[in-house]
């Protein structure tokens, strides 16, 4: 690890202002970021903390029915809280890494680094969320833009992610059996006007829609409807773990499986 | 009734409440006054030409103590390999130089190029970084069967090819064997990899490095399996000390598996620069470095075939197999393609014409050397794998084929130079039977078929040899060791008795184990007991612990050397009783006098040994304290039977391991508890080499596998709840205990059990599935499956 200053400021404002200076970077739960400056692969001039930003933390429902989660909240702690309102979405925080990992690793920091393999991206894009940042809302279709690519600006922090409440959903997880992250992972979420499907770990261009699923799905929500579907290898990961059709052969499986778990 | 102390007692391990409650003294907690760090400097390609290193501008950096490059080294020795094997032809292997830092050529990504010795680590790592090093970078040689293609790259520029020895071992006339194979009625034929593993001890490798100026003595600390074979091996070899003057101390060490028997580049270094800096050199490997300098294990890739007549008669077996020995030849690697995995394919089989030949390959990946169970596994994998298909192919049952075939009268001479001195597999398949509920398999797997789950059962046998040994017989076959173990046994006055020993605990258990035999025998209570291990100040030369060896030689020196505190006690007994020696009987800790109600306590008799008031001095030296040596007659033979039973996930290819037996025969046991351990670590180990493990290189010697968001280790989920039955006991004929040695059983057994499951498991859903290459991991069971 270089040398580098650390800060951890109590406010938004402060944070942004901290953030300001040249290579500095926003440490969530440093699950990512920690790891890669002792590799030297990543060296920040400075550290702008956000967890000690109260403002930034937490689980809550907004008047508009959304579930409201801090962008500085661990994953232990959506595990725990959204349970009540969303319990897909604590599923799925509650298998993310190990305890240390879940007390640590934040939302916020998830999202905003957008490992291809990570599981908060496909219930972000499979909720329809609407990522917070400091001065702006993003919505999930236009935050994602590929692998470790966001579309988050330099020194911009996520401080909320708000997830519209499905009638139903289900996230299923097949992990990598090393990393245990989701060699493919499939999000289903049914709302009122339709449903959405979000694939995370399979694709070249990270975490997607598959869109035949969420047309067959929002006529008919039951596994059967997906029988007649297939995914395309072409743009799938290939790697030590599976090959690009052993991925999209997983989409369908676990598609099928998350509908029957949410039905 | 379960004793509750002595041999056959399971008293807890005592070495536990240090290791758990964080008081262990391993390596990395040594620090030595004024120590200074190194930092290696590793190639990041696998095959290059050192053009030019330039240390300049990293000299000027702060902190920075010296900077060694390989050309520190010319002059002094490479590290050796302890075993040479002469190949087919009667001709020794190839043999090339392994320097300390590389010399002219990088040969592996993780080839340590330059070394940075600075006041801290950090220190060290920044200044390594303003080295510039001038590559000329070289085709990389990763797969065997192209780097003995002709006119492939050399990696040893001086080697005439990548080729380090053609070694044929057992029917060495191929028309006899080809004979064989054309009058057989069924031949089956399988062609097989067993996977490149990286150990992964939890203890990463360490080394500090002291040097005393007034003195002239050297002190090396070391993550080590064997502190005496790593002081002669520098000594000799390397660096041309006298080893006098060189003391090696292996503390606490957090597991081996193999890896930490060898002797390493780090630790010469370590030793040397703390001379040439005047100072302490300490270096601890990352997880990450570990990954590409800790000996790696396997790589095999086999073509096996096994012949049988009209009864399914095993009638010859015929293996080819290439061996990776990586870039260099680490201290054992040569031995465990050959000697301990050629004279393993007879199996538990008497099987009568057998030929083995094996090629080992020089490539541009880390060294390969043993690794729990080292050569055994690779040979039981091929023949397992091969029965099992055979009797599908026959439509027998797996078990009632290999009943047929095994080996029934002992002792008994294999054609592949080993004579087992003793077992009962077909007693120890009836455990089996019994402890895995055979007869339940069915039911079972019905009940999973209606979860929409394939169940498969599979079945495995194994012999092992153990303890190597004896000295003159492996020095035939070119061992460079004596492979003997020693013990002293030191009796202090009050009665209390340090015993040293030659064996290394790194997790085993040795120091709970141990004492229960010395106790026993004594008839004192275990507490009384200590054993001393890991330093070569303290201990009489030993060899260490691998190869399930520590009990079976180190043990019955450890017997032996008692035998003779106990004559000698008895003399002084014998003296204070006024009786003959020849009446004293030893019995809970007391002498008596046969046919009388004379007695004399145990710490009567060791406070008469040294202070020798009333001593017959004119007999016997006063103190109590003895040494033995002692060098087996031959290996000792485990042998066992194990059933995995799987289901596989048909849509994703995701196998879980439902139920797991072993039975094992150890011959006598001496505390079943760490016994248990040893056969549910090594089937744990042996689970992840058939699921889940696997060392992988691209095309240009790129480690994919690096770390372990790649490389996958078994963990609690992974494995089921085994159950172990070690009741089948034939006690090894040669050695004072009956013991064989347990330590790599579960290691060897397991892998061929859980393959075999998983292929019953696909042909009972229909799939024509007959061999799927380790890890099956789901990717490739489903690939397979849909292939
Ligand atoms: C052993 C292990 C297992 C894991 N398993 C899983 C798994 O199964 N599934 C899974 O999804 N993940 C997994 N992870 C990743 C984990 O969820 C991390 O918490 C996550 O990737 C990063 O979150 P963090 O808060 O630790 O971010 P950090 O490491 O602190 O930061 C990551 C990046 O995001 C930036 N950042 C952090 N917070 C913000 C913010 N609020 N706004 C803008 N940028 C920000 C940082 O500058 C940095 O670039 C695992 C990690 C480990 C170590």
């Amino acid at each position: 690890m270089y040398n580098f200053e650390f800060e951890k400021p109590g406010s938004i404002a402060d944070a942004v202002a901290a953030l300001g200076s040249e290579d500095a970077m926003p440490l969530g739960g440093g699950q990512t970021l920690i790891p890669a400056m002792k590799q030297r692969l990543n060296a920040p001039s400075k550290l702008v903390s956000l967890s000690g930003i109260a403002e930034m933390k937490g689980v809550c429902v907004r008047d508009d029915g959304a579930l409201s989660i801090g962008g500085a909240t661990p994953h232990a702690v959506v595990a725990a809280e959204a349970g009540a309102h969303y319990p897909a979405l604590a599923g799925l925080a509650s298998h993310i890494g190990d305890p240390a990992v879940r007390n640590r690793g934040t939302i916020g920091g998830s999202l905003a680094n957008n490992d291809p393999a990570a599981c908060y991206p496909s219930a972000a894009l499979g909720s329809g969320a609407t990522i917070v940042t400091n001065n702006r809302e993003i919505a999930a279709d236009d935050y994602f833009q590929g692998m470790f690519t966001t579309a988050l600006e330099e020194g911009e922090i996520i401080v909320e992610v708000r997830f519209p409440i499905p009638e139903k959903a289900n996230y299923q997880k097949f992990v990598q059996p090393a990393s245990r992250f989701a060699l493919t992972g499939v999000f289903v979420a049914k709302y009122a006007d339709g449903v959405r499907v979000a694939v995370t770990g399979a694709s070249e261009e990270g975490v997607f829609r598959w869109s035949e699923a969420e047309a067959a799905l929002s006529s008919d929500f039951s596994a059967s409807a997906v029988d007649g579907l297939s995914v395309s290898p072409d743009g799938m990961i290939g790697d030590i773990h599976g090959t690009p059709a052993y991925r999209a052969s997983l989409i369908k499986t676990l598609t099928k499986r998350a509908v029957a778990a949410a039905a | 009734m379960p004793k509750d102390s002595g041999i056959g007692a399971s008293p807890k391990r005592r070495e536990d409440v240090r290791f758990l409650t964080g008081a262990g003294n391993y390596t990395d907690d040594i620090n030595v006054a004024g120590q200074a760090y190194v930092h290696f400097l590793r190639s990041d390609v696998a095959h290059a030409r050192i053009k030019g290193i330039d240390t300049s501008a990293a000299a000027g950096m702060p902190g920075v103590v010296k900077i060694f490059t390989g050309a520190d080294f010319e002059g002094v020795g490479g590290l050796p390999c302890g075993w040479q094997v002469t190949d087919r032809h009667g001709e020794p292997m190839q043999e090339p130089p392994h320097p300390i830092l590389a010399q002219g050529k990088v040969r592996h990504v993780g080839d340590p190029i330059a070394a940075v010795v600075a006041d801290t680590y950090e220190q060290a790592r920044d200044a390594a970084e303003a080295i510039e090093v001038d590559l000329e970078e070289l085709p990389a040689i990763v797969d065997m069967k192209a780097a003995l293609a002709d006119g492939a790259p050399k990696l040893h520029d001086d080697l005439t090819s990548n080729l380090c020895y053609d070694w044929v071992l057992g029917e060495t006339d191929d028309a006899v064997v080809q004979k064989a194979f054309d009058e057989a009625d069924h031949v089956t034929t399988l062609e097989l990899t067993n996977q490149r593993l990286v150990a992964n001890p939890m203890e990463p490798r360490v080394a500090v490095g002291e040097y005393k100026r007034g003195t002239d003595e050297y002190t090396l600390y070391t993550t080590s399996q064997n502190p005496h074979v790593i002081r002669l091996l520098m000594c000799a070899f390397v660096l041309g000390l006298p080893e006098h003057k060189v003391r090696v101390v292996a503390p606490d060490v957090g597991g081996g598996f193999g890896t930490k028997i060898f002797h390493y580049a780090e630790e010469a270094f370590c030793t040397f620069a703390a001379k040439a800096c005047n100072r302490p050199v300490k270096w601890t490997a990352s997880r990450t470095e570990a990954f590409m300098s800790d000996a790696q294990g396997r790589d095999h890739v086999t073509k096996i075939e096994l012949a049988m007549d009209k009864d399914n008669n095993f009638t010859a077996l015929r293996t080819n197999t290439l061996a990776n020995m990586g870039a260099y030849l680490s201290t054992f690697s040569s031995s465990v393609p050959t000697w301990l995995h050629g004279t393993l394919m007879a199996g538990n089989y008497k099987t009568p014409c057998i030929q083995v030949n094996v090629k080992a390959v020089f490539t541009s990946t880390v060294p390969v050397d043993a690794y729990r169970g080292a050569g055994r596994p690779e040979a039981t994998f091929q023949i397992e794998r091969v029965i099992d298909k055979a009797a599908r192919e026959r439509g027998v049952d797996p078990i009632k084929l290999r009943r047929q075939n095994f080996i029934t009268e002992f002792p008994y001479d294999t054609p592949v130079a080993l004579t087992y001195d003793t077992g009962d597999y077909n007693g120890t398949m009836d455990k089996l039977e019994a402890a895995a509920d055979i007869a339940g398999f069915a039911a079972r797997r019905a009940e999973s078929e209606k979860n929409g789950k394939l169940r498969g059962l599979g079945i495995n046998c194994y012999i092992e040899a153990c303890g190597i040994a004896p000295s003159n017989i492996v020095g035939m076959l070119g061992a460079r060791a004596g492979l003997y173990d020693a013990a002293t046994v030191r009796v202090n006055a009050t009665g209390s008795i340090s015993v040293m020993v030659g064996a290394h605990s790194h997790g085993q258990g040795h120091e709970t184990a141990f004492p229960q035999v010395v106790a026993e025998m004594i008839g004192i209570d275990e507490s009384q007991v200590e054993i001393v291990h890991g330093d070569t100040s303290k201990i009489p030369f030993g060899m260490g612990t691998y190869g399930s060896r520590s009990l079976a030689v180190c043990g019955s020196a450890m017997v032996r050397a008692t035998e003779k505190v106990i004559n000698k006690a008895k003399k002084i007994a014998a003296h204070l009783m006024e009786a003959s020696e020849a009446d004293i009987e030893l019995k809970d800790g007391m002498f008596s006098v046969a046919g009388t109600d004379k007695s004399v306590a145990w710490g009567d008799v060791t406070l008469t040994a040294y202070v020798p008031h009333n001593f017959p001095l004119e007999e016997i030296e006063p103190g109590l304290e003895e040494t033995a040596f002692y060098d087996p007659a031959n290996f000792t033979y485990p042998a066992g039977a194990y059933a995995c039973e799987v289901e596989v996930d048909p849509e994703t290819g995701k196998v879980t391991i439902e139920r797991f037996a072993a039975a094992d025969d150890f011959g006598n046991i001496i505390n079943p508890m760490i016994v248990d351990g040893q056969v549910h670590g090594g089937i744990g180990q042996g689970i992840g080499q058939a699921l889940l493990e696997g060392c992988v290189y691209d095309e240009n010697g790129q480690l994919l596998s690096g770390s372990y968001m790649d490389y996958a280790m078994p963990r609690a989920d992974d494995v089921p709840f085994y159950t172990v039955d070690h009741s089948s006991q034939t006690p090894c004929t040669h050695n004072p205990l009956g013991v064989k040695g347990c330590g790599e059983a579960g290691a060897i057994g397991s892998p061929p059990a859980v393959v075999n499951a998983v292929i019953d498991a696909l042909q009972s859903g229909g799939k024509n599935v007959t061999h799927i290459d380790m890890p099956l991991s789901p990717g490739r069971v489903w690939a397979a499956m849909n292939g």
